[in-house]
């Protein structure tokens, strides 16, 4: 997916964050370009969900040091909805449930809030009706799911595709996304891959967050990154997520050790 | 967010001015002198003043109840003037007689009352004070037969049928509010619908409480004869004061045998300030009679407005058959009060009653839901759905169930639900991912909480309420 014309999508730098006064990132860097996937791994409590929430600018969560730019813009200062209007996206790992919003309703006018932010055009709820049911069809998904209240009761399948649905309707330039993977079953997996395959293209760009390679069968990263207490301690191609399945994340620390000893 | 929460919440109150109209106002005190004055005033024959003073003996022996949610000093009943008129200059027989400065009023309300009349077919009985200035579409109404007028006006016009009904749902010795009520309502409206008549048009009235500190005592009397249906509009705005002022209406609701009556609120009264300064007291006991067989009464209500709400809009299922409804919104902010809830009180066989409640609350307001379903020996398979949902902005906030059930017959179904919500950073930033912003967000979010209540109002009235609810909630999520 690499290709000579790419440029930079998102650039961060030394990024250090808290959360109610504990410092959880220390000193993130990572740099996106177009047309790229990177998956970053690690194991639970590493800092990778913290890490997807301050991209997209959870107000818990606050920038105590480094930079983010995104499309050569400083991101920090915006609001999340105008991160999101910019083109982050981020499929949460554990979505809400809104009770009483139906979730057509609320996947209108969040498609009609960013087209017009995009200055593009808006749909009204008959055209939207044809178009989101178009693109529930790619994730294999019952119309029904138009008419229940946002997440409320649907299983944790259910959820997930409904986050792969909105990154289907909003067209992120860099998609984030936080363990999609988990809860899935093998056939949901492979739908919800083959969904966000066709959605990858070469001007944008997508963060896998996982800590399971399975998923990574799938959709073909071109970075593998290795998390652990809030930084990214390796960086490498898709072959060294097989190895850490192969050997665990130990295995990390044994290999640097070694290199640490030849060096 | 919390800022985008805070503004939002935190709006001025849109309606806030007085009109510099003339009135005619009592000197302050309750007395029964003052009674007799009222019922001079107003030319009532003697037996509504015997109804007055009677209601006022009894108010003299009742204690002022305390066992509400609510705290508010104490009022002094003597400090109020209880009757005030805007002075006419003539007796007007068409709009274009009104004062001028009235109809500026309205404009300001935002209801251009003939243009809306028109427009939406609605008649409007318009209180402004304590009299009744005009009343539009009742030709139209008395071509089938329909009476809608103010109730003075019925108690001249039509003084039987005020007799054989008045003080029958509620009786004068009801509570202390409805005893003051009875002692010294000023006016009201009044609304016949005769055997077999659907009502062609919703009926509306809006009221507006304009003198300062003059209390209000509204009375409204709602009769549906055999197989008679209408639906019937509230709605209600006042002007900015520092001082509380007192609102105690009764509304009496009668459906006779297959009658339908559909009573819907939207109530934006002044609630005082961010600081809980101002504010109007809203006492009112409503209360509908499905005294014939397969009769229906069905009460709506939007509370968004007043500085301590009190009300219990209730039914009594006495026709076999009959059918009880209470869908409510109650919203509080800044530190408003609201006790409000229900009774259904089930006498006859087969008897059903639904109760959907919706409260919520933001600020450092309260808001209980009070409700009681008693189902009587002699209400065999009578049903009962009740459910209850709350939902909190911010953490300052209270909100309380208080469900009372009796059943005293074996055959009743009674089914109570109730849950709480809270409006919280990640559902709002679940939106703003989404590209959607706060206060978008919370008028989703409300919208879908009340979806229930508002499919049961008159559209044109739903569309006010739910931009009423967005604005009464500004800036109070974060
Ligand atoms: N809101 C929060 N308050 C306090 N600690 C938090 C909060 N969110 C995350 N953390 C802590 O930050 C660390 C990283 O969490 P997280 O980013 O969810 O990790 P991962 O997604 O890699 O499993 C954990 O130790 C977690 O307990
Ligand atoms: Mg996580």
């Amino acid at each position: 997916m690499i290709d000579a014309n790419s440029k930079t999508l998102l650039e961060v730098h030394d990024l250090h964050a808290t959360v109610g006064g504990i410092e959880i990132l220390k000193g993130v860097n990572l740099t996106v370009r177009t047309g790229e996937i990177h998956a970053i791994m690690g194991l639970n409590g590493s800092g990778k969900s913290t890490f997807s929430k301050v991209l997209a600018g959870h107000p818990s969560y606050e920038i105590t040091r480094g930079t983010v730019l995104f499309d050569g813009q400083d991101i920090s200062a915006l609001a999340p909805e105008e991160r999101a209007q910019a083109g982050v996206f981020l499929a949460f790992q554990y979505p809400v449930e809104i009770p009483g919003v139906a979730n057509n309703q609320f996947l209108r006018l969040a498609y009609n809030t960013v087209q017009g932010k995009r200055g593009k055009e808006e749909l009204d709820p008959l055209e939207f009706d044809d178009f989101v049911r178009e693109k529930m069809k790619l994730l294999k998904m019952s119309p029904d799911f138009l008419d229940r209240s946002v997440n409320e009761g649907f299983s944790g399948g259910e959820k997930k595709r409904n986050e792969i649905l909105q990154m289907a309707l909003l067209e992120p330039r860099l998609a984030l996304l936080d363990e999609t993977d988990s809860g899935l079953d093998i056939d949901a997996l492979r739908i919800v891959a083959n969904g966000v395959n066709q959605l990858a293209n070469k001007d944008n760009a997508l963060i896998l967050v996982t800590h399971y390679q399975r998923l990574l069968d799938y959709i073909v990263p071109d970075y593998v990154h290795v998390m652990e207490a809030g930084r990214i301690i390796r960086t490498s191609g898709k072959e060294l997520a097989q190895e850490l399945e192969t050997h665990g994340y130990d295995w990390i620390h044994a290999s640097d050790r070694v290199a640490g000893a030849q060096s | 967010m919390s800022a985008v929460l805070q503004n939002l919440v935190n709006q001025p109150y849109k309606h806030g001015f007085v009109t510099d109209i003339e009135a005619d106002i009592a000197p302050k005190g309750l007395n029964e002198d003052i009674i007799r004055l009222i019922s001079s005033k107003k030319s009532e024959p003697e037996w509504l003043l015997a109804f007055r003073l009677e209601a006022y003996r009894k108010w003299l022996d009742m204690a002022e109840p305390a066992w509400q949610n609510v705290k508010y000093p104490k009022i002094n009943f003597q400090d109020i003037s209880y009757y005030s008129a805007p002075k006419p200059k003539k007796k007007l027989a068409s709009m274009d007689e009104v004062d001028p400065e009235l109809l500026r009023t309205f404009e300001k309300l935002g209801v251009p009352m003939h243009e809306r009349a028109a427009l939406a077919g609605v008649a409007v009985d318009v209180i402004f004070d304590s009299v009744s200035v005009a009343t539009t579409y009742k030709e139209k109404l008395a071509e089938v037969g329909i009476i809608f007028c103010s109730i003075s006006e019925a108690v001249q016009k039509y003084p039987e049928l005020i007799r054989q009904y008045l003080g029958t749902v509620v009786p004068p010795g009801d509570n202390y509010y409805a005893a003051l009520n009875s002692a010294v309502f000023t006016d009201g409206s009044f609304c016949f619908i005769p055997k077999g008549v659907k009502c062609p048009m919703d009926l509306s009235t809006y009221f507006r409480i304009n003198t300062e500190e003059s209390g209000q005592f509204e009375r409204t009397l709602i009769i549906a004869e055999e197989g008679a249906s209408v639906s019937y509009l509230e709605g209600c705005t006042a002007p900015r004061f520092d001082t509380n002022q007192l609102h105690a209406a009764v509304v009496e609701l009668v459906a006779l045998d297959d009658a339908d009556i559909k009573y819907s609120t939207v109530q934006n009264w002044y609630a005082g300030d961010e600081n809980g300064i101002g504010g109007i007291y809203n006492f009112v006991t409503k209360r509908g009679l499905a005294k014939g067989r397969n009769s229906r009464i069905s009460w709506t209500q939007v509370e968004t407005g007043s500085a301590i709400t009190w009300k219990y809009p209730s039914c009594i299922l006495r026709g076999e058959n009959s059918v009880g409804e209470f869908y409510s919104v109650a919203v509080t902010n800044h530190h408003q009060q609201a006790d409000t809830g229900t009774k259904m009180i089930h006498i006859g066989p087969n008897t059903r009653s639904t109760i959907v409640s919706k409260g919520i609350s933001a600020g450092q307001s309260n808001s209980s839901y009070r409700g009681l379903v008693r189902i009587a020996p002699t209400a065999r398979n009578a049903r009962n759905y009740s459910q209850c949902d709350s939902m909190l902005i911010g953490s300052h906030c209270g909100a309380h169930t208080f469900p009372y059930i009796q059943v005293q017959n074996e055959s009743a179904q009674v089914e109570h639900e109730a849950s709480t919500s809270r409006i919280g950073e990640d559902q709002l930033f679940y939106f703003a991912q989404r590209g959607i912003g706060a206060e978008e967000a919370v008028s989703m979010i409300i919208n879908g909480f009340c979806k229930e209540v508002f499919q049961q109002l008159p559209l044109e009235f739903a569309v006010e309420a739910t931009k009423l609810l967005s604005f009464k909630l500004e800036g109070s999520v974060g």
